[in-house]
C-alpha cells in the first residue's frame, strides 16, 4: 500500500516536518510486519497512530501560549509544531525572550498551552486531570539552570524527594538514591549539604534528582547556562552518557551553540515565538537558512569571519592555488592530508583551518595553499573531490 | 544581702508569678505558633500564581491579620473581654490571658510567617511541582522545611513580645510578674518589688533569645 493513498487518512503524517517523515516512512519499511495493510482496512489510521507512539516521545501541534499582563497580551510561543523522537537529544536554541523557556514549560505543564496539542508519549497532556497529570510530569522529569534544590536538604534526601512524591518505600529508596549518587559521579557527598558543593556537583544532583523516577524525557532548562566552560563540558558529557545508557530523550534549551553543537542530535532555532529553522544538528551547521541561524553558527564556527577574511588571504598568499575543502562528518578522520602530500609533487601550506567536533561527527573547513605544476594541482583537487572532502577553489591563479 | 536590696519582695510569691508568666508564655507561644503559621500558610497560599490562588480569600486574611496587629493589646483586651468570658469563663487567673494574648500575637506572627515564605525561591516550589508533588507535599516537604530558620527566629521574636504582653495582661488581672510588679510594687510603692520583677522577665527574655539562637544556627544550611 503506498504512502500516498493513506495519507489522507492519517493526519497525524501531515503535520510530519519533510525531513523527518522521509526518516519515519523508513523506518516504517523497515519494521513492514508490523501492520498487514492490505488485509485492515483499518490499518490506516492504527498504524499512522501507533507509528506516532513509536517514533515520537514528544510531539506538539501547533502549540501557542499568550500571557496576559498589563502592558497588553504577550504571544511567548506561537503555533510551534515540532516532533521529538525517542532516545534523541533535541536542542531548542534561542536568544532570552524568544520563547524557548516557556516552550520548555509547556512540556511538563509549568504553563498551559493557550492553543494547540501536546502529545507526550502518546498520551495528550494538554486535556487530562490534574491528578494523573501528576503520573505523566514523573516520566517527563526536568533540570534547571538554578538548580532548585532544597537547601534543608542532604545530597541524598534532596534525590529521595522524586520518590517520596511518588510514594516509593523507605528502603527501596535508599538503595535507589544510593546507584543515582554513584550514576552522576557523586560517591562520598551524599551527606553534604547543597550549600558544600560547587555548581557543577548541584547541577549533578540536580540530575540524580530527575532520574529517580526513571524518567522517559528529561527537560534540561538552560542547565550548564550557570557552569564555566569546564565544568559545562562534564555536566554535557554526563547527559550523553545517560542518553545513551538510559535511552533517555533529552530535550534542552539553551542559547549556547557549543551546547548543540556538543551533544544534540537534532535542533530547532526560536526567534519570537516561532520555530524559524529545523533540522540535524550537522545540516544546520553546515547550511543554516535563517539570518539568526547562521549568527549561532558563527558563534562556533566563525564562518562568517572566516568568509570575511577571504579576500584578505587570497592577497597574503598570491602563489599557487587556495582551495577550501569543508569536513562534514566521518572524513576528517581521514588522514587526507598526508595522502595528498606523499601522492602529488606539492608544497602544501595550511593558510587557515577550523575543526569543531559535533556529537555526529567533524565539522570545519580547512584552507590550504597548493603549489606546483598545474597538472599536478589539478590532479590534487580531483583525488580530494574522490575522498568525498567538499573542495572549493579560491583563487584562481 | 539580697534581703537588703529588696526588702518588701515575697520570694515565694514572685515565685510563683514568674511560673505564672512562663506558663502564660508558654502556652501562647505554642497557640501563636500553630495559628500564625495557619494564617501565614493561607496569606501565602491565596497570593496569586500560588496554589490556592484566590483574591478574596487573601483579601480577608489580610485584613483580619492587618486589624488584629494593629489594635494596641492593652485595647485588644478590653475589646475581647466579652470573648473571654465566653471562651473560659471567667476574667481572673492566668488562662483568661490566652484568647488575648493568641488573638493579638498570632497575626504578627503570621506576616513574619509570610515573609519567611516569601523568601523561598521561586525555582525550587516550580521544581517540587514539576516532579508532581501536591500542594500537601509542597506545604510539609518545601514550604515548612525551607523556611524553618525564619520560622524559628520569627517565634522566638514573637515568644519575646508575648511576655511583655503576658505583663499588660497582668492589669486585668490575668496574674504573673506583670501584676506583680503593678499591684505589689507600683500601686504600694515598693519599688524593689518592680525591679526583682523587670529582673525576672529580663532573665526569661535573654534565655528565650539564646535558646531561639541557637536552633537556628544549628537547623540553616545555607
Amino acid at each position: 500500500m503506498p504512502y500516498e493513498a493513506r495519507q489522507p487518512s492519517c493526519h497525524v503524517h501531515e503535520m510530519v516536518p519533510n525531513h523527518s517523515r522521509q526518516l519515519a516512512l523508513e523506518n516504517e519499511r523497515m519494521d513492514e510486519c508490523y501492520f498487514d495493510n492490505n488485509l485492515n482496512p483499518f490499518c490506516s489510521f492504527a498504524e499512522g497512530f501507533f507509528y506516532e507512539r513509536k517514533i515520537y516521545m514528544i510531539s506538539l501541534k501547533a502549540v501557542s501560549k499568550k500571557f496576559n499582563t498589563k502592558q497588553g497580551q504577550i504571544v511567548a510561543v506561537d503555533g510551534v509544531n515540532l516532533d521529538i523522537k525517542k532516545g534523541e537529544i533535541f536542542g531548542i536554541i534561542g536568544y532570552s525572550g524568544a520563547g524557548k523557556s516557556t516552550l520548555i514549560r509547556l512540556l511538563n505543564g509549568l504553563e498551559k498551552p493557550t492553543g494547540g496539542k501536546i502529545i507526550v508519549n502518546g498520551q495528550e497532556i494538554t486535556s487530562i486531570s490534574e491528578a494523573k497529570f501528576r503520573q505523566v510530569r514523573q516520566k517527563v522529569s526536568m533540570i534547571f539552570q538554578h538548580f532548585n534544590l532544597l537547601w534543608s536538604r542532604t545530597v541524598a534526601e534532596n534525590i529521595a524527594f522524586p520518590l517520596e512524591i511518588a510514594g516509593v518505600p523507605k528502603d527501596k529508596r535508599a538503595d535507589r538514591v544510593k546507584e543515582l549518587i554513584e550514576l552522576v559521579g557523586l560517591e562520598g557527598r551524599g551527606d553534604y549539604y547543597p550549600s558544600q558543593l560547587s555548581g557543577g556537583q548541584k547541577q549533578r544532583v540536580g540530575i540524580a534528582r530527575a532520574l529517580a523516577n526513571r524518567p522517559e524525557v528529561l527537560l534540561c532548562d538552560e542547565a550548564t547556562s550557570a557552569l564555566d566552560p569546564e565544568t559545562t563540558d562534564s555536566i554535557l558529557d554526563l547527559l550523553v552518557s545517560i542518553n545513551e545508557k538510559l535511552g533517555l530523550t533529552i530535550v534542552l534549551i539553551t542559547h549556547e551553540m557549543q551546547v548543540i553543537q556538543k551533544i544534540c542530535n537534532r535542533v530547532a532555532v526560536m526567534e519570537a515565538g516561532h520555530v524559524v529553522e529545523e533540522g540535524d544538528v550537522l545540516e544546520v551547521f553546515q547550511n543554516p537558512k535563517q539570518p539568526i541561524t547562521k549568527r549561532f553558527v558563527s558563534q562556533v564556527s566563525e564562518k562568517g569571519q572566516a568568509e570575511q577574511t577571504m579576500q584578505r588571504l587570497v592577497e597574503l598568499y598570491p602563489n599557487g592555488k587556495l582551495i577550501k575543502l569543508v569536513f562534514v562528518g566521518e572524513q576528517t578522520e581521514q588522514p587526507i592530508l598526508s595522502k595528498l602530500i606523499k601522492q602529488f609533487d606539492l608544497e602544501v601550506n595550511i593558510v587557515q583551518g577550523n575543526i569543531s567536533h559535533t556529537k555526529s561527527g567533524a565539522f570545519g573547513t580547512l584552507i590550504l595553499q597548493l603549489e606546483g605544476d598545474s597538472s599536478a594541482i589539478e590532479d590534487a583537487i580531483h583525488f580530494i573531490h574522490e575522498q568525498k572532502v567538499l573542495t572549493e577553489v579560491i583563487s584562481n591563479d | 544581702m539580697i534581703d537588703k536590696i529588696f526588702p518588701n519582695v515575697d520570694w515565694p510569691k514572685m515565685w510563683e508569678a514568674a511560673l505564672e508568666t512562663l506558663y502564660m508564655t508558654a502556652v501562647s507561644t505554642v497557640l501563636t505558633f500553630i495559628i500564625g503559621l495557619a494564617l501565614g500558610l493561607l496569606l501565602f497560599l491565596t497570593s496569586p500564581h500560588q496554589a490556592w490562588a484566590n483574591k478574596l480569600a487573601n483579601w480577608l486574611t489580610g485584613a483580619f491579620v492587618n486589624i488584629f496587629r494593629s489594635i494596641p493589646f492593652i485595647i485588644l483586651i478590653i475589646l475581647l473581654i466579652p470573648l473571654t468570658k465566653f471562651l473560659v469563663g471567667t476574667m481572673r487567673g492566668p488562662n483568661a490571658a490566652f484568647p488575648a494574648l493568641v488573638i493579638g500575637a498570632a497575626p504578627f506572627y503570621a506576616r513574619m510567617v509570610l515573609i519567611g515564605l516569601r523568601e523561598i525561591d521561586r525555582g525550587v516550589l516550580e521544581a517540587a511541582k514539576s516532579m508532581g508533588a501536591k500542594t500537601r507535599t509542597i506545604i510539609w516537604k518545601v514550604l515548612l522545611p525551607e523556611s524553618l530558620p525564619a520560622l524559628v527566629s520569627g517565634i522566638t521574636v514573637t515568644c519575646i513580645s508575648l511576655v511583655g504582653y503576658t505583663a499588660m495582661a497582668g492589669i486585668i488581672g490575668a496574674g504573673g510578674l506583670g501584676t506583680l510588679a503593678f499591684l505589689d510594687g507600683f500601686q504600694r510603692g515598693r519599688e524593689d518589688v518592680t525591679l526583682a520583677a523587670t529582673i525576672l522577665i529580663l532573665i526569661l527574655v535573654f534565655v528565650v533569645q539564646w535558646i531561639g539562637d541557637i536552633i537556628t544556627t544549628r537547623i540553616d544550611k545555607r
